[in-house]
């Protein structure tokens, strides 16, 4: 994928010119809206991370929202009073959002490769299935561990006082903000790096090894790619970022319970990944502002019965006639000039 | 002793025989599953709530006629829209990506539900059962009659849809039309034509196994299929996603397995059927990776 200097150029403005405006645009949007804002950087991250897999790498992940129930659990279980009793050294109880983060992407990630091994056997629905699967009983189990789950009724995050910028006014940088401002910035911030890592990862050798395996098995294996290595290695990363969105997304609503991850969410991360573009990263965002703002949108056109449903359903539809490989295909197909086109497959 | 282990056996047969019920009603979305599957490749998510609109329409016929009149109206219906369904949702996206035509069917799924909740409201209803509930005596063990006119209806769909398939015309053109599009097409099948009666004939399965849930619920709503159709979908993947005959032996076994778990083991209950379901089937699929009657898929996809 060696893109002219000019492409390079274009790419490179664009992406300074979004930093930027993410960098200001609290300043224009009330506090409610910088909230949700914050939610589309979560979904972004966990795009992100599906796509990874399913994108780049062919392998249909319908319990996606399994790996975000990890990592939120973990942030919740870290920073809660209830801690995590091992070999008689108590963990956490005093730690802060912000560092259970990266811990949370771990955890999932380790998740992730540990379900990915077994996974290999499978392919195409059968995957699809069984992480499906996944997803539907993890509710159940988070359920029943109620030491560290704290049962149905989860593990409540408000008013602790791990919680970054609740209740104190943070200052950065001389600016006072509000939480939800602070949670705006955190996510995007999250996101802007986890995108260019995304980025870099799949520019190189390793993109290269999951799309092989994504177009052929075959002729990726006769060619020398490890299928074992990149198909386990695919799983852990999007996992990885399955696990940060799920912190995230904990912090966000400062409290988790098992109906925090419903498999629905599973199923919209999917719609997000096809609306933003297989295969695609930036584009993503698009996706995520799809599954943050169109139940709203729906339910203010109008709240009589069952019409926001229909309303969401049209527009999903008329999306897909539209733009049948999401919004990342419509850029490619104007930006990537004709020999790519004809040589990669959308 | 004796008396008790007699009593025991009993209810034991008892558990299988509703365990059969609930699985024929699996069985037949399962089948419905398949039949798109084969034809398109797509797992048609949209299943469950195309099962759910044509119960509901069964329903209001059934203020008008007798039942089983206003049963053979709600397949035709049924026939039909799935079939218009496919013409006008699923045909402008059939040369997209497969994920793209799975998001058309969530939409979908979506839309039937907030449209029925639109025409029905959200009132609980209750649908008539063809079928007394009273219990019949075979062998000194005690059956509903409800559970077994289910398995009886449901194995009867399955039969008479295998001859269509294996004796007539059209079933020969469907199978064609799945099996190799475009060799069909040279030799004449209109395959576009078979994809459309597919989706009607779809529809029609899901209808059969809508109107034989409803009635033992008691009560139901919008959100009938949507637990049905998680079975329907575990079913069709146990057997083997390409697989006619997997699906119906999938669907069977899994009402049975999922009844007996939920009554004898005390951990799984009511509540953890649908998981220790879907665990029993990943542990099945890890050691047959395409279900116990699927074909090994070439590795090499087109």
């Amino acid at each position: 994928m060696k893109a002219p200097l000019a492409l390079w150029a274009i790419r490179v403005a664009l992406f300074a010119g979004a930093v930027t405006a993410l960098a200001f645009l609290p300043r224009l949007l009330g506090t409610f809206r910088a909230s949700q804002f914050a939610l589309v950087a979560i979904y972004f991250v966990a795009l992100l991370g599906l796509n990874v897999l399913t994108g780049y790498n062919g392998q249909i992940s319908l319990g996606h929202g399994a790996f975000m129930a990890i990592g939120g659990y973990t942030t919740a279980i870290l920073m809660s009073d209830q801690g995590l009793e091992l070999a008689g050294h108590t963990f956490a109880s005093d730690m802060r959002d912000i560092y259970t983060i990266p811990i949370a992407g771990l955890v999932a990630g380790a998740a992730g490769i540990a379900f990915g091994i077994p996974a290999l056997r499978l392919s195409g629905l059968y995957l699809a299935l069984a992480t499906f699967a996944v997803a539907v009983a993890l509710p159940s189990v988070l359920k029943k561990a109620e030491t560290l789950t704290g049962g149905s009724s989860g593990i409540n995050l408000f008013g602790v006082p791990r919680l970054t910028g609740l209740g104190v006014e943070t200052t950065v940088l001389g600016h006072t903000i509000s939480f939800n401002d602070w949670l705006y910035y955190l996510s995007w911030t999250v996101a802007v790096v986890l995108f260019a890592v995304a980025w870099l990862l799949l520019q190189g050798r390793f993109g290269r090894a999951l799309r092989a395996i994504r177009d052929s098995e075959l002729a990726a294996a006769a060619s020398g790619v490890s299928l074992a290595t990149y198909k386990t290695l695919a799983f852990g990363i999007s996992a990885f970022y399955a696990g940060v969105a799920g912190s995230l997304f904990a912090v966000h609503t400062t409290f988790v319970n098992p109906d925090t991850f419903p498999i629905t969410l599973s199923i919209f991360l999917l719609v997000g990944v096809v609306v933003g573009g297989l295969g695609s990263l930036s584009t993503l965002v698009f996706g995520a502002a799809f599954i943050v703002f169109l139940p709203d949108v729906a339910q203010r056109i109008s709240k009589s019965p069952g019409a926001p449903a229909m309303i969401y359903a049209a527009v999903l539809i008329a999306a897909m006639f539209v733009l049948p490989t999401g919004v990342g295909g419509l850029v490619r197909r104007f930006v990537s000039p004709l020999t790519t086109r004809l040589y990669t497959r959308s | 002793m004796a008396l008790k282990d007699t009593r025991l056996m009993a209810d034991f047969l008892q558990q299988v025989v509703s365990g059969l019920a609930s699985g024929g009603i699996y069985a037949s979305l399962a089948l419905a599953l398949v039949l798109i599957y084969r034809a398109t490749q797509v797992i048609n998510f949209a299943q469950g709530e195309m099962a759910m609109f044509t119960t509901f329409i069964a329903w209001s016929l059934m203020n008008h006629f007798p039942y089983w009149v206003a049963f053979v109206l709600t397949l035709a219906i049924a026939f039909a829209g799935g079939a218009a369904l496919e013409l006008v949702l699923i045909r402008p996206v059939q040369n997209a990506p497969v994920l793209t035509i799975v998001i058309v069917t969530i939409g979908l799924l979506i839309g039937l539900n907030g449209l029925a909740r639109r025409i029905w409201g959200s009132d609980p209803r209750r649908l008539e059962s063809p079928f007394s509930t009273d219990p019949i005596r075979i062998g000194g063990v005690a059956f509903s009659i409800q559970d077994l006119g289910i398995i009886g209806v449901s194995l009867a769909l399955v039969a008479l849809l295998f001859g269509f398939f294996q004796y007539t015309k059209i079933g020969l053109g469907l199978r064609a039309a799945a099996l190799n599009p475009a060799a069909s097409r040279l030799v004449g099948v209109r395959v576009s034509l078979m994809l459309a009666l597919g989706w009607g004939l779809a529809a029609v399965l899901g209808a059969v196994a809508g109107m034989m849930a409803a009635p033992p619920l008691g009560i139901f709503d919008q959100n009938l299929m949507q637990p049905i159709l998680l079975y329907a979908f575990a079913a069709a993947v146990l057997g083997g996603i390409d697989s006619p005959l997997g699906a119906v032996v999938g669907g069977l076994l899994l009402g049975v397995i999922v009844n007996l778990a939920g009554t004898y083991v005390d951990f799984v209950g009511a509540d953890l059927r649908l998981p220790v379901a879907l665990v029993i089937i990943l542990i099945v699929l890890l050691v047959r990776p395409a279900g116990l009657f699927g074909h090994e898929a070439l590795r090499q996809r087109a």
